[in-house]
């Protein structure tokens, strides 16, 4: 079993209008079976509303499958006497970087996790060292949040998640709020922390850029998975993508259009350099043809 | 324009009063306001003066920055002054038309301006030593006691340090709610001040969905970051006292025995 499992995971909740009368019941996440395996590098994409934060809020015992059941490294979220063990080993990154910041310089911050956790002053001061080393903000630590810009506090909440010493971590669209820079510090950071710690990530967005480096990708859609696959696979289904209202990076985009013309390309290119060499290749091939 | 709103005016610098734990600075700012009460005689003020003058310069703030906290009660302070002026009844020292200025108004008038700004001065003082952090911090231990009374004392702490956090956000939240409906036409500088409030309700509003928004999102992010109230919970910062704060405590007590020796036999 993978670090984190569900089966048959449904969340349903219960539509009012403004009176309070029932208006209907939404199935926001619906028969959703995950497992991911330690140290990997996992993505869940969707657009909006396709039930990819419900899922993700269920992993850390936010929220409770109304039916099925949610395994974090073996712990079932619905056992109270392990509520605070699976907080602690599945730490959560939310979306928006000012609503999740509680201290008021970065280190303080940083130290709230451990703090909850009853960890001793001494390492506790390790412990935020480390982690703000890891994101590569410890030279702002006695910074206020407020100073920061978008993708240094979403560095900081993850310093936070890390402090607490998490076997995962889960990013509920961290850079949804971002701008471009930020995005790509976050996501640098995020896979440094996967790559070098070797932490289990579990990262949820709708920028398709944010998840080639993945191992795993699912495609969620009206609260089902939709499709599951590595990046590749998944970018190889261009139509399938669009049809679930995804954005396609612009070099496989192109790359699909260059193939419907009739240029012989593999499908699923992820990255100018593949594409470049690809055409380069192509085009060496029509060289020798010329030559012959 | 509320940017410029600052709350929590600690002045960044290195000396011993900032080094100081924020309990005694706390304690000594208390017993200091006490102290005003206590001595009646131009000596005690005197005293507390010298006492006060030392503190500042060792604390290392520019004095105007003290006195800016001033700014605010001068309102408060004139018509203090100008009532215990003229109302006071005792040996008239001179008339105009209806007004008499007594000799004991007088007194009276020149001792409640030396409190208050003494006292202003005073806990300003604490506030450009200590960040509002620290101060929480303080409180949060000197009133533990209460705690035997089921006195949140740990939840009431976290609500003043996250607030403190939140409102640079929120100024600068309103900042923004105000351009967008400045932009969309309207008005909140124009008309009396009744015009005025009712424009702001539009502001208000939005201010404060979005505040109960944040607070819902700040919970979540705080109890997925393993957070259940004060219990079981150690420190990053613990406050432990050092050998200059049991100095500052034996200065502050010969300083406060001093006042109430004052106060009884001069």
């Amino acid at each position: 079993m993978g670090i984190i499992k569900t089966k048959g995971l449904v969340f349903e909740y219960i539509r009012r209008d403004e009176e309070g009368n029932v208006e209907g019941i939404t199935r926001a996440v619906d028969e959703v079976d995950l497992d991911v395996k330690k140290g990997d590098f996992v993505a869940i994409l969707g657009h909006n509303g396709s039930g990819k934060s419900t899922l993700a809020k269920h992993i850390n015992a936010i929220l409770y499958p109304t039916e099925g059941s949610v395994w974090v490294d073996g712990m079932d979220t619905t056992d109270e006497k392990e509520l605070w063990n699976i907080r602690q080993e599945a730490g959560m990154v939310f979306q928006n970087p000012d609503n999740q910041i509680i201290g008021q310089v970065v280190e303080e911050d940083v130290g709230f996790g451990p703090e909850n956790m009853g960890v001793p002053t001494e390492e506790i001061w390790e412990r935020v060292e480390e982690s703000l080393k890891a994101v590569g903000m410890y030279k702002y630590r006695k910074f206020s949040p407020n100073k920061l810009s978008g993708g240094q506090k979403q560095r900081v909440s993850i310093a936070g998640v890390i402090a607490m010493h998490p076997k995962c971590i889960i990013l509920d669209e961290p850079t949804a709020m971002l701008d471009p820079n930020g995005r790509r510090e976050v996501v640098r950071a995020v896979r440094a922390l996967n790559d070098v710690e070797g932490i289990t990530v579990l990262l949820i967005t709708h920028y398709m850029e944010e998840i080639i480096h993945a191992d795993k990708v699912f495609v969620m859609d009206k609260g089902k998975v939709a499709m599951q696959g590595t990046p590749r696979e998944i970018f190889s289904q261009v139509e399938m993508l669009r049809q679930l209202r995804l954005d396609v990076p612009q070099v496989t985009l192109l790359a699909h259009e260059l193939k419907k013309s009739g240029i012989d390309l593999p499908e699923g290119i992820l990255t100018v350099e593949e594409l470049t060499q690809e055409l380069k290749r192509i085009y060496r091939q029509g060289e020798k043809a010329q030559v012959q | 324009m509320l940017r410029d709103i600052t709350l929590g005016q600690y002045y960044q610098t290195e000396s011993v009063i900032h080094k100081l734990d924020p309990r005694v600075k706390l304690i000594a700012t208390v017993c200091f306001i006490i102290s005003l009460f206590v001595v009646k005689s131009w000596i005690g003020y005197a005293v507390a003066a010298v006492f006060l003058a030392v503190v500042i310069r060792l604390s290392k703030v520019p004095f105007k920055f003290m006195v800016k906290g001033m700014k605010a009660i001068v309102f408060i302070m004139l018509i203090t002054v100008v009532f215990n002026l003229f109302l006071t009844p005792g040996e008239v020292l001179f008339s105009v038309w209806k007004l008499r200025i007594t000799r004991e108004g007088l007194q009276q008038a020149v001792t409640m301006a030396v409190r208050l700004s003494f006292l202003i001065v005073g806990s300003s003082v604490m506030t450009l030593t200590t960040t509002p952090n620290s101060l929480t911090d303080a409180m949060e231990k000197l009133m533990k006691p209460l705690k035997v009374f089921k006195v949140p004392v740990h939840e009431v702490a976290m609500m003043m340090s996250i607030a403190l956090r939140f409102i640079p956000i929120l100024l600068e939240e309103t900042d923004k709610i105000m351009k967008a409906q400045i932009a969309r036409g309207a008005d909140f500088e124009s008309g009396n001040l009744i015009r005025k409030a009712k424009a702001m309700v539009p502001l208000l509003v939005p201010l404060f969905i979005s505040a109960f928004r944040r607070a819902n999102d700040l919970a979540m992010a705080m109890e997925a970051r393993c957070y259940r109230g004060g219990e079981h919970r150690t420190k990053m910062k613990p406050l432990r006292y050092a050998g200059r704060d049991r100095i500052a405590y034996v200065v502050l007590t010969a300083y406060f025995a001093a006042c109430i020796g004052i106060r009884i036999w001069l």
